[in-house]
């Protein structure tokens, strides 16, 4: 059949033009995103004469780490100029407990959402779901108010508690709609079985809950790490966050702006949140898709 | 001595009623099956009895104990679940002694136990693999192993065989009542398929909208249904059911057939089976299982008392060992089974003799046997 192999031929040609238009539109995408990036990059490894004489995306002349060096152990902020050292292990104290503790419990509230229904839980869990909703801006002063009579005002604990408080809602909703998509009727052979909540929790639900762990841990880190709203209310001095502590670093101006040190300092305050990206970012949109499509 | 007893069991979830009074009786190593089409409340009605649901009235005994208000841990039963229910993250060894590490039995005993279920369910080479790692006939051993080795008062299967192909669901059939016989344990097991309730049971509990139809052996089941829609659930082809005007001739009943082209035939009632005298001049239904209408043989023609109708063929199925000839009787398609090798082709006029002894009648309104 000739005319069917032509056809074949023509149809591919186009395909193979379309491809080509895909891959120039998307690499075209690519680069405009990736721009500030390179940017950054290029003007953080520069010397200031450097970034003086040359143009924003032209190569280093000399290649220097100074600036890293600087925005790490040496950089003012404020008074102080010990760089953002310190201010990076206190997001790292801050994100690793918030993070845990709020994954942990929107498990649990998933599993009791999801199989241990209740007379009113789901009225329960609608509500619950509105916390996805506030803004962050809403909560500020009733939180400061509340921190204040906890006696946790000021203090890494209590920017500890503003984020799992605000991030169960999500946790548990991604949580209880991965939940959803496993079996009852495991829940029921196990209670048939003589296990009660916490032994079903742990020994069947926990272990098939891998997926769903990533996406809970990725989004929380991410959320948590990158907040600047929260650390710059309910923290202050040596508490803050490595957010906050970037944004003063810039702001403090002795004489000349260091922009390779800027750049610098803000590349090392997104390394984590890009590093858990690169890491676990498949199982990201993969747990993502597994809890809406079964849910 | 019962070993289930089961008292005007009501059941609501909210304003919708499920269960509507169930009563079941069930002795000690009895098969009982509960049977239906889907939602007539089967499986809620297992799922009281395992506990995993409350009743909203009645009781339920296990043993000489109310059960009611007994968690299902407590309930001395073991269940094997439609999807089986293996613990996916453990091997099957793990799923076998999970209920049994729960209770906190010694671990000697344990392995003593996973042992010997594992060996009589010929699975022994499988104590370390993953449920995935299964074929669906091997996790439904698995699950069956789970609940055998809690060794419980009774034993409860959701729809066990459903998720198998058919000829693995036919052997796995065979094997549970083999299972039964060697452990004789009561069983409760729910299914919707008749067929499978017919070949297992010691009695069967035919449910619809909520309320037992009825309560028998397979036998009368399938010979003595109670009302329409059970004759019509069991067997298979299903029953025929036809309108039928009734007459009586000095003291005779018939019923008047009409076989097509304004033909018509008279089918004689034996007395003893009978009871039409008060419907004469009325119409009833007619019910009648296909083999009762067979091809017209010599010795049909001796025993028979004249119930041969000439009918023309619709459609002919072969089955293999029989052949399904459908007719017309009384406007409704009538199926009847013949010998593959007395069937007529579509078209052609056949003979055919009609059993009448098995022969039942139903109330044309209510449904119910006359």
């Amino acid at each position: 059949m000739p005319d069917m192999s032509a056809g074949n031929q023509r149809l591919s040609i186009s395909q193979t033009i379309g491809r080509w238009l895909i891959y120039a539109v998307l690499i075209l995408f690519a680069l405009y995103f990736l721009l500030p990036w390179i940017v950054m990059l290029l003007t953080s490894v520069k010397t200031m004469a450097d970034i003086r004489t040359g143009n924003l995306i032209s190569f280093p002349r000399e290649f220097t780490l100074e600036a890293w060096k600087s925005a790490w152990s040496g950089a003012c902020i404020g008074v102080k100029c010990g760089g953002i050292k310190a201010y990076f292990f206190n997001s790292v104290k801050m994100a690793v407990p918030a993070v845990a503790i709020s994954t942990l419990i929107g498990a649990v509230n998933g599993y009791v959402f999801s199989k241990w229904r209740f007379r009113g839980s789901e009225m329960i869990f609608s509500l619950l779901l509105i916390g996805c909703f506030i803004p962050f801006q809403v909560i500020l002063l009733p939180m400061a108010r509340t921190l204040g009579n906890l006696g946790l005002a000021q203090s890494l604990s209590g920017l500890i508690l503003v984020h799992v408080v605000y991030g169960v809602a999500f946790t548990t909703l991604f949580f209880r709609n991965f939940y959803v998509g496993i079996p009852t009727e495991l829940v029921n052979a196990a209670r048939i079985d003589g296990a009660g909540f916490f032994r079903i929790f742990f020994r069947i639900m926990l272990p098939v809950s891998k997926p769903i762990f990533v996406v809970c841990i990725i989004w929380q880190t991410t959320q948590i790490w990158n907040d600047f709203l929260f650390g710059v209310v309910f923290s202050s001095g040596d508490t803050q966050p490595v957010t906050v502590a970037l944004n003063n670093l810039v702001n403090t101006s002795t004489g000349v702006k260091r922009y390779n040190v800027d750049m610098a300092a803000a590349i090392i305050a997104a390394f984590p949140t890009l590093l858990v990206y690169i890491v676990a970012g498949k199982y990201f949109v993969r747990g993502l898709t597994a809890g809406a499509v079964k849910g | 001595m019962a070993a289930l007893k089961i008292e005007n069991i009501y059941k609501k979830f909210g304003s919708v009623e499920v269960l509507k009074g169930i009563s079941l009786d069930v002795a000690s190593g009895e098969f009982l099956v509960l049977v239906g089409p889907s939602g007539c409340g089967k499986s809620t009605l297992l799922n009281l009895i395992a506990g995993l649901e409350t009743v909203s009235a009645g009781s339920i005994m296990i043993g000489d104990r109310v059960v009611n208000d007994i968690s299902p841990k407590d309930r001395d039963i073991a269940m094997v679940f439609q999807s089986y229910a293996l613990y996916p993250n453990m091997n099957i060894r793990k799923n076998l002694s999970f209920g049994l590490e729960t209770r906190k039995m010694p671990k000697a005993q344990i392995q003593e136990i996973v042992q010997k279920v594992s060996t009589l369910l010929q699975i022994q080479n499988l104590l370390d693999r993953k449920p995935s790692e299964l074929s669906g006939g091997q996790r439904q051993r698995v699950a069956m192993g789970r609940a055998l080795a809690r060794n419980p008062k009774v034993f409860l299967f959701d729809e066990p065989l459903s998720n198998l192909d058919a000829k693995l669901r036919v052997e796995m059939r065979t094997e549970i009542k083999r299972l039964h016989q060697r452990i004789n344990t009561t069983i409760v097991y729910v299914t919707h398929d008749q067929i499978e309730a017919m070949t297992m049971a010691d009695r069967i509990a035919i449910m619809k909208d909520g309320i037992v139809q009825q309560f028998d052996t397979p036998e009368n089941v399938y010979d003595n249904p109670s009302n329409r829609f059970v004759a019509g659930f069991i067997g298979s082809p299903s029953m025929n059911f036809m309108p039928a005007k009734v007459g009586i001739d000095a003291g005779q009943a018939f019923l008047i057939m009409d076989t097509g082209n304004g033909r018509s035939h008279k089918l004689t009632v034996p007395r003893e089976i009978s009871p039409l005298a008060p419907w004469n001049d009325r119409e009833v239904i007619f019910g009648i299982r296909p083999e009762q209408i067979t091809e017209d043989t010599k010795r049909s023609r001796e025993t028979g008392k004249n119930n041969i109708i000439n009918c023309e063929v619709q459609v002919v199925e072969p089955t293999g060992p029989d052949t399904l000839v459908f007719i017309q009787l009384n406007g409704v398609e009538v199926t009847c089974r013949v010998h593959p090798a007395a069937a007529r082709r579509p078209g052609e006029t056949m003979a055919l003799q009609v059993d009448m002894s098995k022969a039942i009648f139903f109330h044309p309104e209510t449904g119910e046997r006359i």
